[in-house]
C-alpha cells in the first residue's frame, strides 16, 4: 500500500453569485404566495373557530371585533341538542363508507386486474352517473322512497351515499390497483393463489395506502353531505349537515350559534384528515411512487 | 425430473402482426440449462411465459415431462419462475416470500418452516434475514429471495426471465456462476431467459438464439460460436461481434482489402449455384492477426497459407489483457475491430496488416443471411 491520493475539498463559497440570489428569490416569492393562499383559505375558518366562541351580541359586529370575552355558551348549546343528528351522521358515514368499499374492492378487480368483458363501457357507466345533477333525480328519488317505505330513515342514506360515492371509489381503486406490478399478480398466480387469495394476500395490502385516501374521501362526502338529507329526512334520519340549517332560527341572532355547530361539524373531518393525512398523501400520489 | 418439449408453439399477439413466437420447436432435456437467448422483440419471454402458462399458446403444445400442459393453469404446472424485477410481496417478510407457494399448497407450518431455513442456507441468506421485507434488503439479496421462492417449491422446472439484468456488474458476474453451480448441483431442469450473450455462452449447457420470433439455432455454446448456422447468429454470440463484411467474389475468392481470400470449394460452390455476385464474409475479432511494423506476427505462430489485409488504425481500446483495434480497412473503407493479444504499441492513424486464415472465415448468403457451406 502506498500513500492514496487525498481528494481536493470543495471550496465552500462565502458569496452567493447571482445564481444563487435569483434562486433564493424565487424560493421566497413562492414562500410569500403559498402564506398567502394558504391564509386566505385559512381566514374564514378561524373567523367561524373565533365567532363560536364569542357571545350571540359580539358576532354580529363590522368591523369584526377580535377583543371579546369567549364564552362556551354557544358549544354549550350546541352539544345539548346535537344527540342525535350526530348519531345519524355516523350511522349513515360510516355504513355507506363500509358498502362502498365492500362493493368497490371486487368492482375495481374486475375492471382492472382481470377486466371484465365490456370492462370500457361498466367504467364509462359508473362515472356517468355523476354527470347527472343530483337535483335532476331528487323527483324520483323521492317516489321511489316513499313507495318503499324508506322517508325520513338512515337506511335509505346509507343506500344514497353508497350509491354517490360508490363511482368515484371505484375510479380511485381501479387506479390504485393499476398500479400493482403485473410480475406480482402472475408470481401469485404461479404460486397458486386464487382469486380471493390474490386479492386479499396480495392486491389489499399493497394499495391500503389507496384505499385509506378513498375511505376518507368518502367518509368526507358523506359527512358533509346536505341536499339528500334536506329532501328525503325530518328527523328520524336527520344528519350533522341538517343540525347547522336548523341552528339558524326564525328571527334572532343566530351567527354565533351557527358558528358553533359548524365548528363541532367539521373537527371529525379534521380529525380524520390529519390522522390519515400520511396515507392519504401516498394514496393520492401513489402512481408518483414507485 | 423432467423434460420439457415445445411443439411447433405459436403466440400470436394481434391479429395482422407477426406471430410473438413462430412455430417453436424445442427439446430440452431432463436437468438440462437451456438459454433462450436474443435481442429484446425476438420472442424469448414470450416462449418462457408459454411454458409458464402465464400466456396462452395459440398453436402447437408445451410438454413438460411427457405431459401436455397446453391448457393446464400455471400453479398445476409444476414449475417456479424467477422474476426480472423479482416480484417480491412487498408486505410479506422474506420467510413468508418463500414460504406462499407452499402455504397455497396447504403443506404443514414446520414442514415449510424446514423447506425455507433449507433454501435459505443454499443461498447463504442469513436466517436474520428471513424476518425482513423484501425493502429492508439489498439488490443482491432480493435476487436470492427471488431464487429462494423459487428452489422451495422444489419444482419439476426452473423458468428465469433475465433474472440478472438488475444487478450491478460485479455483482452479475458473481451470481452468474452462482445460478449455474446451483443448477448443477440441484439437477432441475431450467430455461433461462436473457438477452446477454455472455450469460447465454457462460450458464447453459445448451443455447437457444431467438430472433424475430424464429428460433435460430440450438446448440452448445461453444458449438454454436464455432459454427453459426445464419448471419444473426454469428453476429449476436460473441464479444466484441463477428466483423461481417459484404464483398464482391472473383475468380480465386472473395476481394477484401487489398486481397483475394481464397474461399473453400463448397462455398465457391453454393455461391455460384445461388449465382452470387457478392457475399458476407464473417472474420471474429480474434482471426484478425494483428503484424506489427517489421512484419512480425503477435499473434499465435501457425498462420501458414494466411492472408495479408491491409488497414489504417482509427481506434484502440486497451483492455489489459488484451487489445481492440478498430481499423479502416483498405479499398472498401470499412472498419473492423480486431482482438490482439498481449500490449501492442499502435496509435490512431497508422498502417497495419492482419493476417487471415481461410479456414477461419465465415460466409454467408447476403439476402438470406444463411451460412454458404463450408
Amino acid at each position: 500500500m502506498t500513500a492514496t491520493a487525498v481528494p481536493a475539498r470543495p471550496v465552500k463559497d462565502r458569496e452567493p453569485g447571482p445564481q444563487k440570489l435569483r434562486e433564493m428569490s424565487r424560493q421566497v416569492g413562492w414562500g410569500v404566495l403559498a402564506w398567502v393562499v394558504g391564509i386566505a383559505f385559512f381566514l374564514p375558518v378561524l373567523w367561524m373557530v373565533l365567532t363560536a366562541f364569542k357571545p350571540e351580541s359580539a358576532a354580529q359586529t363590522w368591523p369584526p371585533r377580535f377583543a371579546f370575552s369567549p364564552t362556551l355558551a354557544e358549544f354549550r348549546l350546541v352539544f345539548s341538542g346535537w344527540g342525535p343528528f350526530v348519531t345519524h351522521s355516523v350511522i349513515a358515514t360510516v355504513g355507506s363508507t363500509v358498502l362502498v368499499l365492500l362493493l368497490g374492492v371486487p368492482a375495481s378487480y374486475a375492471l382492472s386486474v382481470h377486466p371484465v368483458k365490456n370492462w370500457r363501457d361498466g367504467l364509462f357507466f359508473f362515472i356517468s352517473t355523476k354527470m347527472l345533477p343530483i337535483v335532476a333525480a331528487i323527483g324520483p328519488l323521492y317516489v321511489i322512497a316513499l313507495k318503499a317505505h324508506l322517508l325520513d330513515s338512515i337506511w335509505l342514506l346509507i343506500i344514497l351515499y353508497t350509491a354517490m360515492n360508490l363511482p368515484l371509489a371505484i375510479w380511485m381503486i381501479r387506479s390504485f390497483m393499476l398500479e400493482v406490478p403485473r410480475e406480482l399478480l402472475e408470481a401469485a398466480r404461479l404460486d397458486g393463489a386464487g382469486r380471493i387469495r390474490e386479492i386479499s394476500g396480495v392486491i389489499l395490502p399493497i394499495i391500503s395506502p389507496g384505499l385509506v385516501s378513498t375511505a376518507l374521501i368518502c367518509v368526507i362526502f358523506a359527512w358533509n353531505e346536505l341536499f339528500l338529507a334536506l329532501n328525503l329526512t325530518v328527523t328520524n334520519a336527520a344528519t350533522m349537515p341538517m343540525f347547522l340549517i336548523s341552528s339558524v332560527p326564525q328571527e334572532g341572532l343566530y351567527l354565533a350559534h351557527l358558528s358553533a355547530a359548524a365548528t363541532v361539524a367539521s373537527i371529525p373531518v379534521i380529525l380524520v384528515g390529519w390522522i390519515a393525512q400520511r396515507s392519504l398523501v401516498r394514496g393520492l400520489s401513489m402512481g408518483a411512487i414507485k | 425430473m423432467a423434460q420439457v418439449k415445445y411443439v411447433s408453439a405459436s403466440r400470436v399477439y394481434a391479429k395482422d402482426a407477426p406471430p410473438a413466437v413462430s412455430a417453436l420447436d424445442l427439446d430440452i432435456k431432463d436437468g438440462e440449462f437451456m438459454v433462450l437467448v436474443g435481442p429484446s422483440g425476438s420472442g424469448k419471454t414470450t416462449a418462457l411465459r408459454m411454458l409458464a402458462g402465464l400466456e396462452p399458446l395459440d398453436g402447437g403444445r408445451v410438454e413438460i415431462g411427457d405431459r401436455d400442459v397446453t391448457f393446464v393453469p400455471p400453479k398445476d404446472r409444476d414449475i417456479a419462475m424467477v422474476f426480472q424485477n423479482y416480484a417480491l410481496y412487498p408486505q410479506k417478510t422474506v420467510a413468508e416470500n418463500m414460504g406462499f407457494a407452499l402455504k397455497m399448497a396447504g403443506v404443514h407450518k414446520d414442514e415449510r418452516a424446514r423447506r425455507v431455513r433449507e433454501a435459505a442456507r443454499l443461498l447463504d441468506l442469513d436466517d436474520q434475514l428471513l424476518t425482513r421485507k423484501p425493502k429492508a434488503l439489498s439488490g443482491g439479496q432480493r435476487q436470492r429471495v427471488a431464487m429462494g421462492r423459487a428452489i422451495v417449491r422444489e419444482p419439476k422446472v426452473f423458468l428465469m426471465d433475465e433474472p440478472l439484468s438488475n444487478l450491478d456488474a460485479k455483482l452479475r458476474v458473481q451470481t452468474r456462476s452462482q445460478i449455474a453451480e446451483l443448477q448443477r448441483r440441484l439437477g432441475i431442469t431450467t430455461v433461462y431467459v436473457t438477452h446477454d450473450q455472455v450469460e447465454a455462452m457462460t450458464m447453459g449447457h445448451r443455447v437457444a438464439v431467438l430472433a424475430g420470433g424464429l428460433l435460430q439455432q440450438v446448440d452448445t455454446p461453444r458449438h454454436l460460436y464455432d459454427n453459426p448456422v445464419n448471419q444473426f447468429v454469428a453476429g449476436f454470440i460473441g464479444s466484441p461481434a463477428m466483423n461481417l463484411q459484404t464483398v464482391p467474389l472473383t475468380e480465386g475468392g472473395a476481394r477484401i482489402a487489398g486481397t483475394t481470400l481464397p474461399l473453400p470449394a463448397a462455398v465457391r460452390t453454393a455461391a455460384s449455384q445461388a449465382g452470387l455476385r457478392e457475399l458476407v464474409l464473417g472474420i471474429r475479432p480474434e482471426h484478425l492477426h494483428v503484424a506489427n511494423g517489421s512484419g512480425e506476427l503477435t499473434g499465435p505462430g501457425n498462420l501458414a497459407g494466411s492472408r495479408a489485409l491491409a488497414g489504417e488504425v482509427l481506434l484502440v481500446e486497451e483492455l489489459g489483457a488484451d487489445a481492440l483495434l478498430h481499423v479502416r480497412l483498405a479499398e472498401s473503407g470499412d472498419s473492423v475491430v480486431a482482438r490482439t493479444e498481449g500490449r501492442v504499441s499502435l496509435a490512431p492513424g497508422q498502417k497495419v496488416t492482419f493476417h487471415v486464415r481461410p479456414e477461419d472465415v465465415f460466409a454467408f448468403h447476403p439476402e438470406t443471411g444463411a451460412r454458404l457451406a463450408g
